[in-house]
Formats: structure tokens, C-alpha cells, sequence
């Protein structure tokens, strides 16, 4: 068996080694443009789980590289003259030189075939072979040479990064961030050899721009860093390699194999460094390509379940690098968060780690979490110059605290006992909008509902014609309010408060009830006419709904009004006023239901005119003592409509009207506005809207444990949150028939 | 978790009286639902007609399309034919639904595949207006027309379900990808305020026997998803041949919140379905009702 492998970095090299163990008389030749002992980039990490796999796969060379390891289990994140410190995650880095080198004897150890100083031009000039590996890099020329049949797409990252050495003697990974006049910069730094780290400074664009780093060349880009980290460095200096500025590409590609060629590691898939895969990736590549190959003797099939096999756990370590190079896209927004906050986040940003499992990986840092979060985590640190370890708890510290979801939260002068809301099951029954008494508490009774600290009503109609279905509740007349007043009065004894949710249902009224009908069926008789900012139907079936004029908007006004005069009086704890989901004011807010031609329509600002001054008249009647929020439309998810950018505006504005709290809820704009639903979906948004415009937030989005509320609380995503308990019941016996 | 079983519709080697045989036997033991699958171009039965002859030869059990492509029927016909099937068998049918992965299907019959989830959208809002005025189809049993289950994995396919549906059924797989998708389901219910929860079913396929029977299933297995190129195999190697890995999938469906899992054949034979019913015995299952008292239960 003949094989060729391009490319002799790791992927290749440690192929090499993997095929030639496994078939001893195969002609294995690596063939690499640079010389030998020529490389790039400083050091390289694996986690513990890559290492067992290296254990596993050879020996050898597994013993070889672990003893050329820095281990740590650290992770130090400075930030605002504070250093925290989270520990459990057991990295190992290795020189990429001594790496390679490690890899090069053990192939020549085995008699693979290095060939270096070999540029490879066109594919034909390496004769016949039964498989082909391409190893050659992001622009390799097995890629290159057959773009088509592979389908690669590569985007490039925002930010601007450079990839440096020092010979600062390191403990453990290291962030820094800092600030200049020219704006943001962070630091990735860790240790790979006894006196070398790893150092690459990244920032935006306009920062690199502004710091004038985009006519700098190395030397100049060097001792700009070098004076930006003059604190940290303390006299030890940076070092370069080659190092210019760039701009991550990530690479992903439908197919990775064809015929008798099979690529791997940075020729098919790169994964943002901030997560550190790139090494790991590609020598995990190429444990899976050897297996696939052991295991099925015809190549076009190996290679098939290679791809199969090893594409899963790719795109997942893909995602979770995505996640963190948005993360740190946007970190500026974050800035206003406490250390140990922002040091949560920062932990948890691709997704992969939880709270419970930080809490896990470093006992210490999880209680540290719970007592910052407890202790006022609101109230910003004092950046008086002093180093401040913030892993030494400070006096004012609550000895014992609850987790973050068990944390009481101020909003306005509300004290809620906990950070948890509930929906009330629907099914309460009701009749011109009347609630029954226990309109409120069908979810409330019983185990799921005690013990949250916030309850709200579904959206209650400020008007008869508001009404979602005939059996929607309301807020409208003397016999609602004396029903309200009794159902709030009964949680007033316990320790949960009640929020009422104010809404009009647009051009989505008059439609059957759920339990009788799927979604926005209209109602067979008794429907009522529908207003909405323009008469456009909500689906091909529904009602066409007359265009607001100004009176109708004067009248819609007015009803918002009473009915917080009518919650006020029953005197719930909290108003919601409702802006998504496609209902009316959600309706103004979105260029898919809102073509009015006059002042409410057309650009952002008129389409946000109405639906704020609702929120003015509301705010005008309901006790600033009280918090006043709104359930905000945070995006249309369709082509054309509201984004997330919009609603972040949205927020600002809201804000500077009096607004304590925003839901974000997406989607339903129209029938086809779908958001791509799963665990946390909404998660995402709150965060945009809390740490953009400030504005403290509630999000839902299938929260259905603990584990998922405290990590968003304690990433500072969200100040409350919505849970969703399981409905279905688990572990009964098989039924049959 | 209740277990229903799979009609040999498409098995290339089934012919109309073992269809008509194992849908007798499936109703008279313990399944809860006899499901059957959609293809056009493939040699095999229509899944509608086939359920039409199973009315014809059952009592109680619940008879269900996992799936039936949509937006190659015309909606009106499509409304019609599930409107009879729901009324021949009293209320029996459980309507899956979804846009299908073969562009052969939609070529054969002239139906354009670029437009197909609109198409299939429109069709979903039509389906139960078509129902609910009347018209078009027969008298129905029961006020809400057939229990309509959608299927797929792209984003769309889960707000659909809480918008226009009852439930989701998924394509097949291990337990954990289930689970994934049925979250989704679950966050689209919730999200939109439906009361309850989305009905959620899933299925698998087995082959029971000496090796001969168990390499047929896999010959079969690798035919049937030959269009899906590289995957065929994997999904082959899905395939469940001993009691325990039938259990144990059982157990994994359950424990990810299913609440029908249909089990589908993949060799001709009735011996199959005899001993998936002496595996499904084993568990402990009760003998299945009548469809009088399902009715009333």
C-alpha cells in the first residue's frame, strides 16, 4: 500500500506514525514544503481527555510528548486589576516545535518516508498511490485542487489578532484585558515550555485601526503591546515569530473525502483559537482516519466512516468555537460586569461548561460565584488602581449564600424572594375575560408552583377587542378587577408577588380557543373586528385587520391605561406591557406587519413611536416604587423584519422611559417568523438587551433546570428567569395497546 | 410509553396478504398503533390505500403515517382521503405528516421541490379549514378531525408543530438524538402557549433471527436509504436484532419523555412480528384492549 501524505505538520505527521504501525511493509512518504525543523506559532494545548486518546493510539509517542509537557490547572483571568482564579481545568501545552520533533523521530523510528523542502505544485507531480492524505493547512493544495467536490466555505472572523512569544514565566492560562485610549485589547496566554508562553493579543478592527496597528509592522506592533501590557509583562518581553496581524478564517466543508483522498485537520475544518483546538482536532483527525482504515480494508468506505465517525464531534467543537470567538467579538459590552462575573462568563462562553460543573472542577470558585452573586452583584467594582485578588472574599461577603437562582433580586423597590418566574399552566377557565379566581394559581397550586419568587398572569386583554380568544383573560371591567384583587391577595400571603401582563391582540384576536383549536384559527361566529397598524391579514385564514387611525391608537392608549389603574388597584407587584409575538404593539414594531405611510411606519423610530408612547402613558399612571417592564420583540427571525439590533434600540429607548425589566420573546411576527427553538433559545437575546442597553432581564426559552437558570443568572445573561418544568412523566411502565 | 409496530408496506418482497396477516395479528396482540411509510418512486404500497385495507381487517388499533409527504398530494384530496380513513376506522388514524428528503419523489410527480416547505405550510393551514367546513369529506367521528404529527429536523419543522400540529415524530436514531430534537418540540409548545404538552413519537427498526433474516434486514435497511448516500450504512448499523438492544432502545426512548415508539420491519415474514411480540410480551405488557374500551379509557 502506497500512501502520500501533504502536509508535515501534526495531522500528517501523526498519521504517518498511526498508518505505518498498523500496516508495517506500507510505503508511508510525508511530503512538506518547509525544511525540517522550520515552524511557526509557539506552543500548542491538549486537554486531558486528547492525551488519553494519544495514550491510547501510540505510546510512544504519547510518553515522549507528556515529557516535554507543562501541565496546569488554572485558569487566571485578569481583569480590571483583579486576578481570578478558577482551577479543574487540567490543560497540558508542548512547544509546537518539540511537538514536531517529538512526531518526526517517531516516524523515522518507524521508517516513514519524510521528505522535506518539497513545494508541491499540481497533485500529478506525486505519481500513483492508493490514498492521498492532505495535511497541507487552511490553503493546502489538496483543497485548493478540488474546491469543487469538497464545498468549502470560510468565514472570516471581526476581530484582528497577532500570535507572539514571551518569556514571562507563566503559571497557568492567562487572560488579560486591558484598556487604552485606542480601546480593548485581551490577551490568550499559556505556558508551553519551561521559560516560553504563548501570547496572542487580539482586538476589533477599529481598535487595531485607531492604535494605528494596521501600518504597524512587527517590530512596531511588539513594542506597542509591550508598553499595552507593560504591568502584567513587568520587564519580560514579547517575542516574535514571524508574527503579523490577521483575521481568524474558519473553515468548514461539506465532504471531506473523495475517491481515494482524504483530508484532515486545518485543511477541512479550523476552529477559532480562543478554545485552543487546532493541534487537538487535527491529531484526533487522524486517530479516526487510522481506526476507519484498521477497520474496513476498502479505502472508499474507510474514508466514509471517518467522516461519519469524526464530523459530529467537529462541528460540535465548532459551535463551541463560535460561540467563544462571538464572545469575545463582543466583549465590550460585558466590561460592566464584576470580575468574578465577568470571569463566569467569560468560563462559560462556548457553552460547554455549566455551573454545575464549575462548581465541580473548583468547589472554592462555585461557592466564591454563589457569595459574589449574593452580595449586591449589581453594584460596580471600585477601580481604584489596587491589585485586588478578587479569590480572596472581601469582609462584606455573606458567610453562606443560596445559588444564583435561589438569590433574592431588588427591581425598583420589589424584593423578589428568588431569581425563578412561572407561566401558570393554562386551562384556567374564563368568560368575557373574567378570570376565575384561581385564574392565576392553576400553576400556582400544587408542588411546581410554590417556592418561585414571581408569578405572572398570562397576557391579559386591556380591551374587548383585544382579546386573543373568547376566553382569554382580561382586565377591563369592575368584575376583573374584583376578581384580580382576590387572586393577588391570596399570594400576597406567601412570599411570591405577581405580575400582570398587559396585551392587545392585534391582528392576532378573535381567533378559538386552545383547547378546541390549533393556533390563530379564526373563530367560526362572534368574532370581532380586528385592528392592527395596517390591513394586512396575520395568515391566509384570519380576519383582514382595519388600519389604526389616530383615534383607534388614542383609544388602544387609553385602554393600556385603565387596565394598570385596574392592576394597580388589584395591586399586583410588577406590569408587563406586552410588544411581541406579533400581537398589536408588537405588530407597529415590525416592518413585516407595520406599511403604514404616516408617522407610526417606515423607519425605525416611527415604528417604535406608538409602542413607546404606551409604554410613556403607562409609566405616567404605575408607581415608580413599582417595576414596569416590557415583553419585548427581540427578533422576527425572517428575512426583511425585526432583528436583535433593533430590539437592542428598542431597549435603549425603553430605558430612558423608566423601563426596569425586558422579556425578550421571538418570533410570530407572521405564521412562518419561527425561531430556531431549543434549550436556552432566548438566551442569547437577553443577554444583547441586558448588557447593551443596561436594562435589567427575564428570559424564558425552555429553561427546565436549575443547572441552566444558575449558569445564565451567573453569567451575568439574565436577572431572572423563566423556568419550565417537564411535563411528561418519566419511568412509568411500557404501555402497550 | 406505548409501542406500536410497523406494516411491511415497503418491504419489496411483502405482498398484499402478509400485509393483510400481520395487520390482523398486530391488532389482535399487544401494539398500541400499526404505522406505515411514504415513497413514490420505491416498490411499494401507498401508504394511505394500504391503512385503508387495514381498517377493513382491524378493530382497535391506532393506525398512523410516519409520515405521509405532504405537499405531493393536493391538499383537498390529501384533506379527503385522511378525513375517510379517520371516519372508515372511527377515529383510528394519526396523521404524520412532513416534506419528505427525496427530490426523486417530487420529480416523479411533477410537484416543484425548491417551494416545498411553503407549499407545505399553506397545505397545514388548509388541512384542518378543509375539515372544519365541511364539503369535502365525510362525516367525522369526532370534533377534531385526525391527530396530525409532523416530521423532520430543519428549525422550521418545530414551530409548525406547536402552530399546526398535536405532536412531532422523529426520523430514527439513537435515544439521544431524539431527546435533542423533542426539546426543540417541547420549547415550540411552550413558547407558544399551547396547553399540555406535543405528543412525541419516534421510531426504529428491527430484524429478528437467525443471521440469514438479520443480513436481509441490513440488505434492506442499505437499499431503502440508498439515496442518502454515505449514511445508508450507518443507519443500517442502527438496525436492532437482539431482544436486548430492543429493550434497551425502548428504555432510551422512554427515559427521553417518548410517548410512542413504532417499530418497523424490515424482512417480509411474519415470523417477525411473532417474535417482537414474545420480546414485547416479556416486558410485562398488559394485553391490549379493545379499541371499545381504548375508546373509553
Amino acid at each position: 500500500m502506497k500512501v502520500v501524505i501533504l502536509g508535515g505538520g501534526p495531522a500528517g505527521l501523526y498519521s504517518a506514525i498511526l498508518l505505518k504501525k498498523a500496516r508495517p511493509t506500507a510505503d508511508i512518504t510525508v511530503v512538506e514544503r518547509n525544511p525540517a525543523g522550520a515552524t511557526y506559532g509557539w506552543g500548542v494545548v491538549f486537554s486531558d481527555r486528547t492525551l488519553a486518546a494519544f495514550q491510547e493510539a501510540d505510546h510512544k509517542t504519547y510518553t515522549a510528548i507528556t515529557d516535554s509537557f507543562v501541565i496546569w490547572d488554572a485558569i487566571d483571568i485578569h481583569y480590571r486589576d483583579v486576578r481570578v482564579r478558577c482551577g479543574g481545568h487540567v490543560i497540558a501545552g508542548i512547544a509546537r516545535k518539540r511537538l514536531l520533533s517529538v512526531l518526526q523521530e517517531r516516524c523515522a523510528e518507524l521508517g516513514v518516508t519524510l521528505r522535506f523542502d518539497c513545494d508541491v505544485r499540481d497533485l500529478a507531480e506525486l505519481g500513483a498511490y492508493d490514498l492521498l492524505i492532505g495535511a497541507d493547512g487552511l490553503n493546502g493544495l489538496v483543497r485548493k485542487t478540488s474546491e469543487a467536490q469538497l464545498g468549502a466555505r470560510v468565514t472570516v472572523g471581526a476581530a484582528k489578532y497577532i500570535w507572539l512569544g514571551t518569556d514571562k514565566l507563566l503559571d497557568c492560562f492567562t487572560f488579560l484585558f486591558r484598556e487604552n485610549e485606542h480601546g480593548l485589547f485581551q490577551v490568550h496566554a499559556y505556558p508551553f515550555s519551561g521559560d516560553r508562553s504563548t501570547f496572542i493579543v487580539e482586538c476589533a478592527e477599529e481598535v487595531w485601526r485607531k492604535a494605528g496597528l494596521d501600518v504597524a509592522d512587527e517590530a512596531a506592533s511588539i513594542a506597542y503591546c509591550e508598553r499595552l501590557f507593560a504591568d502584567e509583562l513587568q520587564g519580560s518581553r514579547l517575542l516574535p515569530n514571524n508574527s503579523r496581524w490577521i483575521s481568524f478564517p474558519t473553515l468548514k466543508t461539506a465532504r471531506w473525502h473523495y475517491q481515494n483522498v482524504a483530508l484532515l485537520g486545518d485543511a477541512i475544518h479550523t476552529a477559532h483559537f480562543s478554545i485552543g483546538s487546532g493541534t487537538k482536532l487535527a491529531m484526533e483527525d487522524a486517530i479516526a482516519l487510522a481506526n476507519a482504515l484498521d477497520q474496513y480494508p476498502d479505502i472508499e468506505r474507510a474514508l466514509t466512516e471517518f467522516e461519519l465517525e469524526r464530523r459530529p464531534a467537529v462541528e460540535a467543537l465548532q459551535q463551541a468555537a463560535s460561540e467563544s470567538q462571538t464572545y469575545f467579538e463582543r466583549i465590550q459590552r460585558y466590561l460592566g460586569l464584576d470580575p468574578l462575573k465577568f470571569a463566569f462568563q467569560l468560563l462559560a462562553r462556548s457553552g460547554r461548561i455549566t455551573y454545575d460543573d464549575l462548581r465541580l472542577r473548583d468547589p472554592r470558585f462555585g461557592e466564591l460565584v454563589d457569595r459574589w452573586f449574593a452580595s449586591g452583584s449589581l453594584k460596580p467594582l471600585n477601580g481604584n488602581g489596587g491589585r485586588q485578588e478578587a479569590n480572596t472574599a472581601p469582609r462584606d461577603f455573606p458567610a453562606v449564600t443560596p445559588p444564583p437562582a435561589f438569590t433574592p433580586l431588588r427591581l425598583a423597590s420589589l424584593d423578589l424572594a428568588n431569581r425563578i418566574a412561572l407561566l401558570p399552566e393554562h386551562g384556567s377557565e374564563s368568560l368575557d375575560g373574567s378570570p376565575d379566581d384561581n385564574a392565576i394559581w392553576t400553576g400556582a397550586r400544587g408542588p411546581q408552583g410554590s417556592g418561585v419568587g414571581l408569578l405572572l398572569t398570562e397576557p391579559l386583554a386591556v380591551a374587548p377587542e383585544g382579546l386573543v380568544t373568547p376566553d382569554s383573560q382580561g382586565a377591563y371591567t369592575a368584575a376583573h378587577a374584583a376578581a384580580w384583587r382576590r387572586s393577588v391577595e391570596q399570594s400576597h400571603a406567601t412570599s411570591t408577588r405577581v405580575c400582570a401582563v398587559l396585551n392587545h391582540a392585534g391582528r392576532r384576536g378573535a381567533t378559538r380557543p386552545l383547547r378546541d383549536a390549533r393556533l390563530d384559527q379564526p373563530l367560526r361566529e362572534g368574532a370581532w373586528p380586528l385592528l392592527a397598524p395596517s390591513p394586512l391579514a396575520y395568515s391566509p385564514a384570519s380576519q383582514t385587520p382595519r388600519a389604526m387611525t389616530e383615534e383607534d391608537m388614542t383609544a388602544a392608549r387609553e385602554a393600556f391605561v385603565s387596565a394598570a389603574r385596574l392592576a394597580l388597584d388589584a395591586d399586583f407587584d410588577l406590569l408587563l406591557l406586552h410588544m411581541a409575538h406579533g400581537y398589536l404593539l408588537a405588530s407597529f414594531l415590525s416592518p413585516l406587519a407595520n406599511q403604514r405611510a404616516d408617522g407610526y411606519g417606515g423607519a425605525l423610530a416611527n415604528r417604535m413611536r406608538y409602542p413607546l408612547g404606551v409604554f410613556e402613558a403607562l409609566r405616567a399612571v404605575w408607581p415608580v416604587e413599582k417595576p414596569l417592564g416590557v415583553v419585548l420583540l427581540a427578533d422576527d427571525c425572517a428575512p426583511g423584519g425585526w432583528t436583535l439590533d433593533d430590539a437592542v434600540a428598542m431597549a435603549v429607548a425603553l430605558k430612558a422611559r423608566g423601563c426596569d425589566l425586558i422579556q425578550p420573546l421571538a418570533g410570530h411576527t407572521t405564521p412562518s417568523a419561527i425561531p430556531a427553538y431549543g434549550r436556552g433559545f432566548l438566551t442569547r437575546a437577553s443577554d444583547r438587551i441586558r448588557n447593551e442597553a443596561g436594562v435589567a432581564t427575564l428570559v424564558g426559552g425552555h429553561l427546565t433546570t436549575m443547572n441552566e437558570i444558575n449558569t445564565v443568572l451567573a453569567a451575568g445573561r439574565a436577572d431572572l428567569c423563566m423556568l419550565e418544568p417537564l411535563r411528561e412523566k418519566r419511568g412509568d411502565a411500557w404501555r402497550l395497546g | 410509553m406505548r409501542i406500536g409496530v410497523g406494516l411491511p408496506s415497503t418491504l419489496p418482497s411483502a405482498s398484499g396478504p402478509l400485509l393483510l396477516d400481520w395487520a390482523r395479528r398486530a391488532d389482535a396482540s399487544l401494539f398500541s398503533s400499526l404505522a406505515v411509510l411514504d415513497r413514490v418512486v420505491y416498490d411499494s404500497f401507498d401508504p394511505l390505500l394500504a391503512l385503508a385495507a387495514v381498517v377493513g381487517v382491524t378493530e382497535r388499533i391506532r393506525l398512523a403515517t410516519n409520515i405521509v409527504i405532504g405537499p405531493l398530494r393536493a391538499t383537498t384530496l390529501l384533506a379527503k382521503e385522511a378525513a375517510s380513513l379517520h371516519a372508515l376506522s372511527n377515529g383510528r388514524l394519526t396523521l404524520g405528516l412532513a416534506v419528505g428528503a427525496r427530490k426523486e419523489d417530487y420529480d416523479a410527480l411533477g410537484v416543484p421541490y425548491a417551494s416545498r416547505g411553503r407549499r407545505f405550510e399553506e397545505q397545514l393551514a388548509e388541512l384542518q379549514s378543509t375539515w372544519e367546513k365541511g364539503g369535502s369529506a365525510p362525516p367525522a367521528p369526532d370534533t377534531r378531525g385526525p391527530t396530525i404529527l409532523l416530521g423532520g429536523s430543519s428549525d422550521q419543522v418545530f414551530g409548525r408543530v406547536a402552530r399546526y400540529a398535536d405532536g412531532y415524530i422523529h426520523g430514527g436514531g439513537p435515544p439521544r438524538a431524539f431527546a435533542r430534537m423533542a426539546d426543540k418540540a417541547r420549547a415550540a409548545w411552550a413558547d407558544v402557549g399551547r396547553p399540555g404538552r406535543p405528543e412525541l413519537w419516534g421510531q426504529a427498526y428491527f430484524a429478528l433471527g437467525d443471521d440469514a433474516a438479520i443480513e436481509a434486514g441490513r440488505r434492506y435497511m442499505r437499499e431503502y436509504y440508498a439515496f442518502t448516500g454515505p449514511f445508508a450504512e450507518r443507519i443500517a448499523s442502527g438496525l436492532l436484532t437482539a431482544p436486548q438492544s430492543i429493550v434497551q432502545t425502548l428504555r432510551g426512548y422512554e427515559d427521553a419523555g417518548c410517548d410512542e415508539l413504532v417499530l418497523f420491519p424490515t424482512v417480509a415474514d411474519l415470523m417477525q412480528i411473532e417474535r417482537l411480540i414474545e420480546i414485547v410480551a416479556r416486558l410485562g405488557g398488559q394485553p391490549a384492549p379493545t379499541f371499545a374500551q381504548a375508546r373509553t379509557m
